[in-house]
């Protein structure tokens, strides 16, 4: 085997230039898909991330179909001593109670419909990203009461300011009217302009008295300590509930809570896909036509090596390991450039023309940074690989079939 | 030049393409995986192109439908402050688009404030939209379609239309009585009970949420506004080439009213961010599949050329100028493009052809309404890409091959006759 893998280096250095050729074909298009696909990654992450942290979390337990219907009256009882007791029994993962209701809000100048979310302030920090986005005065503190945080663009329309007060007006969970005075406490700024445009959060215990909810909420929201680990959790968490004898609450995960989310992966994924496959094809063919040549040219060569007695299967081993050599050089050097390019734009961050606009529908920056993850950088270059080496079959599997004496007198 | 050698070279170019082509089928087996492999990289630009197009115009139709309009007309307050107090005056808005005159080539007024609906058991934020129902009706059942009851009749109309989604959440039906709560310009909450007359079904779900319709006077009287609208959508001939349109309008309000047109891609961002970056992604993509390409090509054009490093020796010994070996190496080399050219626009004329009638994708529906999306995609051949993709094919790639071409002109007859093989 050593013999072999002596001569298989040799030939490829042969034609040095050929060789490079080929190699460079394959990091070229290695660089690209390392490229690519951890900026894609990336921008999956941190779509994931973003929508999540500002909406969803990882896992939701509400009542069965709340999550479909949304309607004020299905809800979670004793949702605070359950969100409690959810923390006590997985000490690792992150819980905090929401409740959820549209609202009029009236400020002294404007009227405007609002989404708003009753909160746990001393678990919230945790849980979502908003506390930390306060722009003006300051979160919701757990002492307080009648208190609002709010969007920053609801806040210009609503024409307020920190220390303002505000009208809420709604239906409470018995049909009763509801009404209550609040003051802005803070303003947050999450860059997302559907959370900014729409929601507010007041205390969960004064949503509670608000809307007649007595000790209901409408989930527990949970974040498990890596997104992963999302479906262990929510199989833990199914079985915890029903040990209890709880039948009534449903645990949604992430995908769950936004279907529209993970289709828009799987479509951008597909499409990316399309290109990706169209290049590893481009670069086995290359590789295909350099490696056939390579035999060709060396029919009289090959003729004379089995004559002395070199089996033919050796020999097609010997072409397929000059292909695995090639294509492992241009799958090192690929992913080693590939990685410093990823790592120079995960610092940087990249932008093009037209895409801050295109960002801002899933939730995203206006720059995007690719991922590290190994997966990301290992995944294209593999089938790039992968798609060379196989290409080495047809002239290996040639080989198979010469015959010696008329190898010999080839042209 | 004189006659004699025109004639000569004339003669010359005859021969010289005879010898590159023959030259091309001596190794017909790596000519043959250089074409396929050509034919792939121009079918897969000009195919991913129109599919990128096809998916682009589609998002451009429903989004400029739903916006609606081409231009829109708004107070100059009302995009950051969407409230009724930015409202425009109906009587100064329909003279100045007279003004337009031609370029206009439909249009209406609509309110459109944010609002609370309530049933007796739940409520819901919203998005009213007091429209002129016969103006207005085509472009708001482009999309979308009459699930029960009836639409609104007429701008005197006191019911409401409502999606069905909307009407799952707020657990009312057809015939029952909802609450409207919205501001007057004096900030003074104002309330109205009406009936829900009809209920309409959306292609993308999301909005029957967010819009609920009222005839345009009703909403008037309920917001204490008569005569003044929020918004005015102006339709033109052709969404792509608005100049004239825009000019005109923008000459008429933007002076003496303070009312400021805006073409679609202003109003939203979302759709004229998706057209440049296609442009540039589509070019983006063909390069990148053509400099795949070039690795290979380059390739074989040195292969062709180091195996027949005595043959040219000899035919520079025998007299052959240097610019005819060059001339007769960049020939094969354009053969071999034109070939896979030829090959790869069939494939790609092929493939759209096959497709013509719109690719099921719906799937992954709730993905593609993120994006505006609809559930069919056709695929679009636009002749610019087609042009560019061919283009670039042939000028780079003759760049490419120019390279082993000049080195093989070069070669010292003598060297090149002696070297082994």
């Amino acid at each position: 085997m050593s013999v072999t893998l002596t001569l298989a280096w040799r030939n490829l250095w042969r034609h040095k230039r050929r060789s490079w050729l080929t190699i460079g074909a394959m990091v070229f298009s290695n660089v690209l898909l390392v490229f690519m696909i951890t900026l894609q990654f990336g921008s999956y992450e941190m779509m994931i991330n973003n929508t999540l942290r500002a909406f969803s979390g990882h896992i939701q337990i509400a009542q069965v179909s709340y999550q479909e219907q949304q309607k004020m009256r299905l809800t979670v009882p004793q949702v605070a001593e359950l969100a409690r007791q959810l923390q006590a029994r997985f000490p690792g993962i992150e819980v905090a109670p929401r409740a959820l209701t549209f609202v009029l809000a009236a400020s002294e100048d404007r009227s405007f419909g609002l989404q708003l979310a009753g909160v746990d302030a001393a678990r919230e920090p945790s849980m979502s990203t908003i506390p930390g986005l306060m722009v003006e005065g300051r979160y919701l503190s757990a002492a307080g009461a009648n208190e609002i945080v709010l969007g920053s663009v609801l806040a210009r329309n609503l024409k307020v300011t920190v220390g303002d007060e505000i009208t809420l007006l709604g239906t409470g969970v018995d049909g009763s009217l509801a009404a209550a005075v609040v003051s802005v406490s803070g303003i947050f700024d999450s860059g997302l302009a559907d959370i900014d445009r729409s929601l507010a959060q007041i205390l969960l215990r004064d949503f509670q008295s608000l809307f007649a909810m007595q000790d209901r909420g409408h989930a527990i929201l949970v974040n498990a300590p890596d997104i992963a680990q999302t479906n262990f959790y929510q199989a833990e968490i199914k079985g915890w509930l029903s040990s209890r004898g709880v039948s009534d609450l449903e645990v949604l995960n992430w995908e769950q809570l936004n279907p529209g989310l993970r289709q828009a992966i799987q479509s951008d994924m597909a499409s990316a896909w399309f290109m990706y496959m169209v290049l590893i094809v481009l670069v086995a063919f290359s590789a295909l036509n350099t490696q056939l040549m390579s035999v060709l040219e060396r029919t009289r060569e090959f003729g004379i090596m089995s004559a002395v007695g070199v089996r033919t299967s050796t020999l097609g081993r010997l072409v397929l390991l000059e292909s695995t050599v090639l294509a492992a050089l241009g799958l090192l050097l690929g992913c080693a450039l590939g990685a410093l390019v990823a790592l120079y734009f995960r610092v940087n961050g990249l932008s093009l023309p037209g895409m801050a606009e295109m960002a801002a529908q899933y939730n995203l920056p206006p720059k995007m940074y690719p991922s590290l993850q190994p997966m990301a950088i290992l995944l294209g270059p593999l089938v790039v690989f992968m798609g060379c080496v196989s290409s080495a079959l047809y002239p290996a599997l040639k080989l198979t079939a010469l015959t010696p004496v008329s190898a010999m007198r080839a042209v | 030049m004189s006659a004699l050698t025109k004639q000569a070279s004339g003669a010359g170019l005859a021969s010289l393409s005879v010898m590159a082509w023959r030259n091309l089928w001596r190794n017909y087996r790596r000519t043959g995986i250089m074409i396929m492999a050509i034919s792939i990289g121009v079918w897969a630009m000009i195919f991913m192109s129109a599919l990128m197009r096809g998916m682009v115009e589609d998002i451009l139709q429903r989004g400029v439908q739903q916006l609606p309009g081409h231009v829109q007309l708004h107070h100059p307050d009302y995009p950051d402050d969407p409230s009724v107090v930015n409202s425009l005056p109906e009587n100064v808005v329909q003279a100045g688009i007279a003004e337009a005159g031609e370029a206009v080539s439909r249009w209406y007024a609509r309110i459109k404030v944010p609002a609370i609906i309530a049933s007796e058991r739940e409520s819901r934020g919203l998005v009213l939209l007091g429209v002129d129902p016969l103006a207005e009706h085509a472009d708001i059942f482009a999309n979308a379609q009459l699930l029960e009851g009836e639409f609104l009749n007429d701008p005197e109309d006191q019911g409401i239309v409502i999606g069905e989604r909307l009407s799952d959440r707020l657990e009312t039906r057809l015939g029952k009585r909802v609450v409207v709560m919205s501001q007057n310009p004096q900030n003074d909450i104002v309330e109205r009970g009406l009936r829900v007359s009809g209920i309409y079904q959306a292609e993308f779900r999301g909005q029957e949420e967010r819009y609920a319709y009222m005839s345009k006077n009703t909403l008037q009287s309920l917001l204490e506004i008569d005569g003044q609208v929020s918004e005015v959508a102006i339709f033109g001939q052709d969404y792509r080439d608005l100049s004239e349109l825009l000019s005109g309008l923008q000459s008429t309000f933007d002076s003496n009213t303070g009312m400021k047109p805006e073409a679609w891609n202003e109003v939203n961002p979302y759709l004229g961010g998706a057209v440049r970056l296609m442009d540039g992604f589509v070019l983006f993509f063909i390069v990148i599949i053509f400099l795949a390409l070039s690795f290979g090509l380059a390739n074989t054009l040195v292969m062709a050329v180091f195996e027949r490093v005595r043959e040219i020796g000899l035919m520079l010994a025998l007299g052959m100028r240097p610019g005819m070996v060059l001339g007769q190496i960049m020939i094969e080399s354009v053969y071999l493009l034109g070939l896979g050219l030829a090959l790869g626009n069939l494939l790609a004329w092929l493939s759209v052809v096959s497709i013509a009638d719109g690719v099921d994708i719906s799937a992954v529906a709730e993905g593609l309404e993120m994006a505006g999306m609809g559930t069919v995609l056709y695929p679009l051949m636009l002749s610019k890409d087609v042009i560019s993709a061919n283009v670039i094919v042939i000028v780079m790639g003759a760049i490419v091959s120019f390279m082993p071409a000049w080195h093989a002109a070069h070669y010292d007859p003598i060297r090149a006759l002696t070297k082994p093989t």
